[in-house]
C-alpha cells in the first residue's frame, strides 16, 4: 500500500460524490426524470442489503435456517408499522439476537 | 436558535440512529486495517482521504490478495460510483449553492448522510439554509467514522463477530426504506435490485454489483414511470 494510491482511490471516491452536484444545473431534468430519480434509494439500498442476509460467507445461498431472513422480516412488519427508523432497527437486531442466542 | 443552527441540529438528529452500526463497523475496519499491516496512519488515512466504508474495506481486501493498482482503482470506482446518482438526486436542491458550499458538502455526502438529507429537502423545499441539515448530518457521519477508526486501530476487536454486525448494516438501509414498502411499484423496483445484486454478488467483476443493480432496477423504474405516464 502507498500513500499515491490512496489518494487516487479518494480523488475517484470524492469525484463520485462532487461531478453531478457541481455539473447538474437547477431544472435540467423534465418532471419524468426527476420521478425516476426518485427511486434511486429503493434502487441501491436493496442492492447493499441483500447480499448479507442471503449469502453465506463463502457466497453461496442461504435460505435455510437463516435466522436473518426471518429477523429481516420482523423488522419490515414492524418499520410498515411504526413508520420508525430506530424501532425497525431495534426490532430485526433484537429478533436476530433472540433467534441466534436464544431459540 | 436561529434557522442555520436549528437546521444543523436537525441533521445530526436524524442521521444520529443510523450511526449505531456505523460505529461497530468502523472499530472493524480499523481492526482490518492494523491487521493487514499497513499501519496506524495509513488506517486513519484512508478514512479521512475516502471517507466510504464499503470502499475502504474493498480496497483493504483487494491490496491484500495482491491486485494491480488498476484493479483496486476500478473497484472502487465501481463501488463508490451510486455517489452518481445521489448527486443528480440531490443537485435539484444544491445546484444553486456557492462552489464552497458544493465543495464542502460533497465530502460529506455518504450514504446515510443523502438518506436522512434527501428526504429532508423533499419536505423542506422552502427552508434557505436547508444545505446545514446535509452538513449536520454528513459531519456526524464523518465524526463517528473517524472515532471508530481510531478506536479499532487501539482497542482491537472489541465487537464479538456473533453479534452478526454486517446484518445490522442491511437492517440500517432496510430502515431507510420503510415509507417506500407503501407502494407497490417501489416494492417491485427494491425487488429488481435486491435480486440482482444477490445473483450478481459472485461473478460481476471489480465489485460492480451495486451499480449493476441500481440501474437495473432504475430501468424497470422508467418502466413503470412510462406506463404510469401512458395511462393517463
Amino acid at each position: 500500500m502507498n500513500w499515491s494510491l490512496i489518494i487516487y482511490c479518494g480523488l475517484i471516491t470524492y469525484l463520485t460524490r462532487f461531478s453531478m452536484i457541481f455539473l447538474l444545473k437547477k431544472d435540467i431534468f423534465s418532471s419524468k426524470i426527476k420521478k425516476i430519480l426518485s427511486y434511486v434509494p429503493a434502487a441501491i439500498f436493496p442492492a447493499i442489503i441483500f447480499p448479507p442476509i442471503f449469502l453465506d460467507s463463502t457466497g453461496s445461498l442461504d435460505l435455510e435456517n437463516n435466522h436473518k431472513i426471518i429477523a429481516s422480516i420482523f423488522a419490515i412488519v414492524v418499520g410498515y408499522l411504526s413508520r420508525n427508523i430506530i424501532a425497525t432497527i431495534f426490532a430485526g437486531l433484537s429478533s436476530y439476537w433472540f433467534l441466534i442466542f436464544v431459540v | 436558535m436561529n434557522n442555520k443552527l436549528k437546521t444543523l441540529v436537525k441533521g445530526i438528529l436524524d442521521v444520529s440512529p443510523l450511526m449505531i452500526p456505523v460505529f461497530p463497523f468502523g472499530i472493524i475496519y480499523g481492526v482490518i486495517g492494523m491487521e493487514l499491516g499497513i499501519g496506524p496512519y495509513m488506517t486513519v488515512g484512508l478514512s479521512i482521504i475516502i471517507f466510504g466504508g464499503a470502499s475502504q474495506i474493498v480496497l483493504l481486501q483487494l491490496f491484500s490478495a495482491g491486485s494491480s493498482s488498476l484493479v483496486i482503482l476500478s473497484s472502487v470506482g465501481a463501488v463508490n460510483s451510486r455517489h452518481l446518482l445521489y448527486g443528480a438526486v440531490l443537485s435539484e436542491y444544491l445546484s444553486t449553492m456557492k462552489l464552497t458550499w458544493k465543495i464542502i458538502l460533497s465530502y460529506v455526502m455518504v450514504d446515510q448522510a443523502f438518506a436522512v438529507s434527501n428526504s429532508y429537502f423533499k419536505k423542506n423545499k422552502k427552508n434557505k439554509n436547508k444545505h446545514y441539515h446535509l452538513l449536520g448530518a454528513g459531519l456526524t457521519c464523518w465524526t463517528i467514522w473517524q472515532i471508530s477508526t481510531i478506536l479499532g486501530i487501539f482497542l482491537g476487536s472489541v465487537v464479538p463477530e456473533e453479534l452478526g454486525l454486517s446484518f445490522t448494516i442491511s437492517l440500517t438501509f432496510l430502515a431507510l426504506l420503510i415509507n417506500d414498502f407503501r407502494k407497490f411499484k417501489n416494492i417491485i423496483v427494491m425487488l429488481v435490485s435486491g435480486i440482482v445484486a444477490t445473483i450478481g454478488f459472485n461473478f460481476i467483476p471489480f465489485q460492480a454489483y451495486i451499480i449493476v443493480s441500481a440501474l437495473s432496477a432504475l430501468t424497470v423504474a422508467t418502466l413503470l414511470t412510462l406506463t404510469e405516464i401512458k395511462k393517463k
